[in-house]
């Protein structure tokens, strides 16, 4: 008997819960049914930790070239050592293969180099601002060849892993700030498009048509060589965003315009308008609303495409020369197979940009699900 | 008194085709159509889909222009303005004195704003202050029979009849000279349609509306009009009141509609044939009377004569060359 009345009660509850429930509420309850999304929301924010703190967590200087450890394999991290918990990493040993007679370093068990935490190394701006020399991982003593390379070394002797860190962070950022400049372009170009109609309309569909119909890659590598060669790392940086994001702001500004022209003459919209409210107020109140989940439903897909493509360009060597770092830039070093036999961790930096593409890709799909919980 | 006139109001869309958007033809959606509204007095304005009838609702709204002729409504103090020809900026004041009643009530809605919110966004975008609004809210909630509760919940809370009701609120929140009514039931369930109807008698009797009731099912139109005008392909062809129109038709459109009215008694049941064939099309209607390719009483002239619409008897008008030799059959 109580319980029966319980949980009538405990329905009426959640009846109530429902009916006062805000849009944002809604989208996000109906998010978390979709598993795979939610998953993924955690992948993306992980990885957007290891953008902001990527200093922090790369072990060595990810500039800091030594030619003696070119081509260090992958070292594991020993938790042991006799039994009692004494992390270390093993020093490195100069070899020569008598077959070639090539010179090269492998890890010398023998000489255990403990690992320390928060160890001092080189000096960076965590976050841009405050200066410190603090890292996750350092080890005490050793020789200056010696180091932690949980994945390995490049033809250089820089460590993969604190470059792939740097890395994260420029590529997960140039997509971002991309995908910005695409919706902010997006966003006003569809807005207005959708909202006035007519001769504008056509224009800008048109101009979109036009845009959409050249062909990327030979597209990004006009603007990409038209780049000057003296232009300094942040200037190829910013203009190889906006050259991808000249593409990506088509697609965005369909959605725009589509919403626009729908809800426009949606009933409540025009319910509005006989109660005598302002154009201002019908668009901030009514219209941005309905679509605003939309748009970051597009968005959210919209930023793999930006990531990719600045990979692939700084893959193909147009987006961003070294001495910067991004996964393209680092997969660079992976396009020879000869390269490939001999050092295959340095195919590593692919993991991530499959990783993100995919998360951010189900991410998006959870979002536009979830986008209008009224449907 | 009369608080809207409209006197031969005609819409026309233009058909554009090719590249060059070169008007290729036009839809005479409504073609010179008059009428009046009194003061507190419903008027049904019923034809089938495709007819107009929407059109006229949207034009005296002007959510749509009017292509020619005069939409005049009267204020409060006497004064009497042409819609038809205001501009967006100057229609805005008067905007407050026409409020619409929505067909679908889950569209009408906006389903982000809560239903206190929504029903509150008249006054508010008029300018009414913060505390009357509230209390205004309240009394509108209750004039419609929600419960005060329904102010902090989403529309998504509610079924259909109960968001009519939200729509009802709404419309009638700044006491409106005039409340068009666009299809108000034709989209809820029969039972629920009752009781829709029941609350809007129940609102003309208590705050003397005058409305515009847009329908396409006589059987509803009878219970809340006072007078009816029938459309057929952009014009009106009857106008009369209520009780006459439905047992002396003078138009054999009419008859033909009311013969479609579901009858409760078999014995009733399909004395009068509907009608055959298509409705015409308004981009190109028939020469003469729009009605004559379907009608059975259409003799040579109605091929190549439009009838002019007439006054029969006081108060009953219709646009059938034949109105004075027919005896036509209405609905007991």
């Amino acid at each position: 008997m109580s319980s029966t009345v319980s949980s009538t009660m405990s329905a009426a509850l959640a009846d109530d819960r429902m009916a006062q429930a805000t849009q944002l509420q809604l989208t996000w309850w109906r998010f978390c049914r979709h598993k795979l999304a939610l998953v993924s929301l955690g992948v993306v924010a992980l990885f957007y930790l290891i953008a902001i703190f990527a200093d922090f967590l790369a072990i060595a200087d990810p500039h800091a070239t030594d030619a003696r450890r070119s081509y260090v394999p992958p070292q594991g991290i020993h938790l042991f050592d006799d039994g009692a918990f004494s992390p270390h990493v093993s020093g490195l040993k100069g070899m020569r293969d008598m077959k070639t007679f090539k010179l090269s370093y492998v890890p010398d068990p023998s000489r255990k180099l403990p690992i320390t935490f928060f160890a001092h190394g080189y000096s960076y701006d965590l976050f841009g601002l405050i200066p410190t020399d603090r890292h996750i991982l350092g080890i005490a003593g050793g020789q200056p060849v010696d180091g932690i390379f949980l994945l390995g070394t490049d033809q250089l002797g820089r460590d993969l892993f604190s470059r792939l860190m740097v890395a994260t962070r420029i590529s997960l950022v140039i997509g971002l700030a991309g995908v910005s400049l695409s919706l902010l372009l997006g966003v006003m170009l569809g807005g207005i498009s959708g909202l006035y109609g007519g001769i504008v309309d056509t224009l800008i569909q048109r101009v979109i048509e036009v845009v959409r119909s050249i062909p990327t890659i030979p597209l990004w590598m006009g603007l990409a060589a038209a780049l000057p060669n003296t232009w300094s790392v942040t200037q190829v940086y910013f203009a190889i965003t906006i050259i991808i994001s000249l593409v990506g702001w088509t697609e965005l500004a369909r959605v725009v315009r589509g919403r626009f022209l729908a809800l426009r003459e949606e009933d409540f919209v025009i319910a509005a308008e006989l109660a005598g409210a302002s154009q201002l107020r019908i668009i901030l109140r009514h219209m941005l609303p309905s679509f605003a989940s939309h748009v970051i439903a597009a968005t959210s897909l919209a930023l793999p495409a930006m990531i990719v493509s600045e990979t692939s360009l700084s893959f193909l060597g147009l987006g961003l020369r070294p001495p910067a770092i991004s996964w393209g830039i680092l997969l660079q070093d992976a396009q020879n197979v000869q390269v490939l036999a001999g050092a295959p961790w340095l195919l590593c930096a692919a993991i991530p940009v499959i990783l993100v593409i995919l998360a951010f890709n189900f991410l998006g799909d959870g979002l536009r699900d979830a986008a209008d919980p009224y449907g | 008194m009369n608080v809207l006139e409209v006197e031969g109001l005609t819409k026309h869309f233009p058909i554009r085709s090719g590249l060059l958007q070169r008007e290729t033809g036009r839809i005479r959606a409504v073609q010179d159509v008059s009428f009046h509204i009194r003061r507190g007095e419903t008027l049904a304005l019923v034809g089938e889909s495709g007819c107009g009838k929407t059109t006229v609702s949207r034009c005296i709204l002007r959510a749509l222009s009017p292509t020619s002729g005069a939409i005049r409504f009267s204020q409060a103090d006497g004064t009497v303005t042409d819609l038809a020809t205001l501009s967006r900026r100057a229609l805005r004041p008067l905007r407050r004195h026409i409020q619409m009643i929505f067909q679908d009530p889950y569209a009408s809605l906006n389903p982000r704003m809560l239903v206190g919110d929504i029903i509150a966004e008249p006054l508010l975008v008029n300018g009414v202050p913060a505390a009357r609004r509230e209390a205004r809210v309240r009394e509108l909630l209750d004039l419609v029979g929600l419960p005060a509760t329904a102010r902090t919940r989403f529309p998504h809370a509610f079924s259909g009849g109960q968001r009519q009701r939200v729509g009802i609120a709404r419309a009638l929140a700044l006491d409106p000279r005039l409340v068009v009514a666009d299809e108000p039931v034709s989209a809820l369930d029969v039972s629920v349609q009752a009781q829709i109807i029941n609350l809007l008698l129940d609102l003309q009797d208590r705050l003397g509306l005058s409305m515009l009731f847009v329908a396409h099912d006589l059987g509803v139109v009878r219970h809340v009009s006072d007078r009816v005008a029938v459309m057929y392909v952009g014009h009106i062809v009857e106008i009369a009141p209520t009780a006459e129109l439905y047992t002396r038709p003078r138009h054999p459109y009419t008859e033909a509609l009311l013969a479609a009215v579901p009858k409760p008694d078999p014995a009733q049941r399909d004395a009068i044939a509907a009608p055959s064939g298509e409705v015409a099309d308004p981009a190109n209607p028939p020469p003469g009377c729009a009605f004559h390719p379907r009608c059975p009483f259409a003799v040579p002239r109605c091929a190549t004569e439009v009838p002019a619409l007439r006054e029969t008897t006081h108060g009953s008008w219709s646009a059938c060359h034949r109105t004075n030799e027919l005896t036509l059959q209405g609905v007991v």
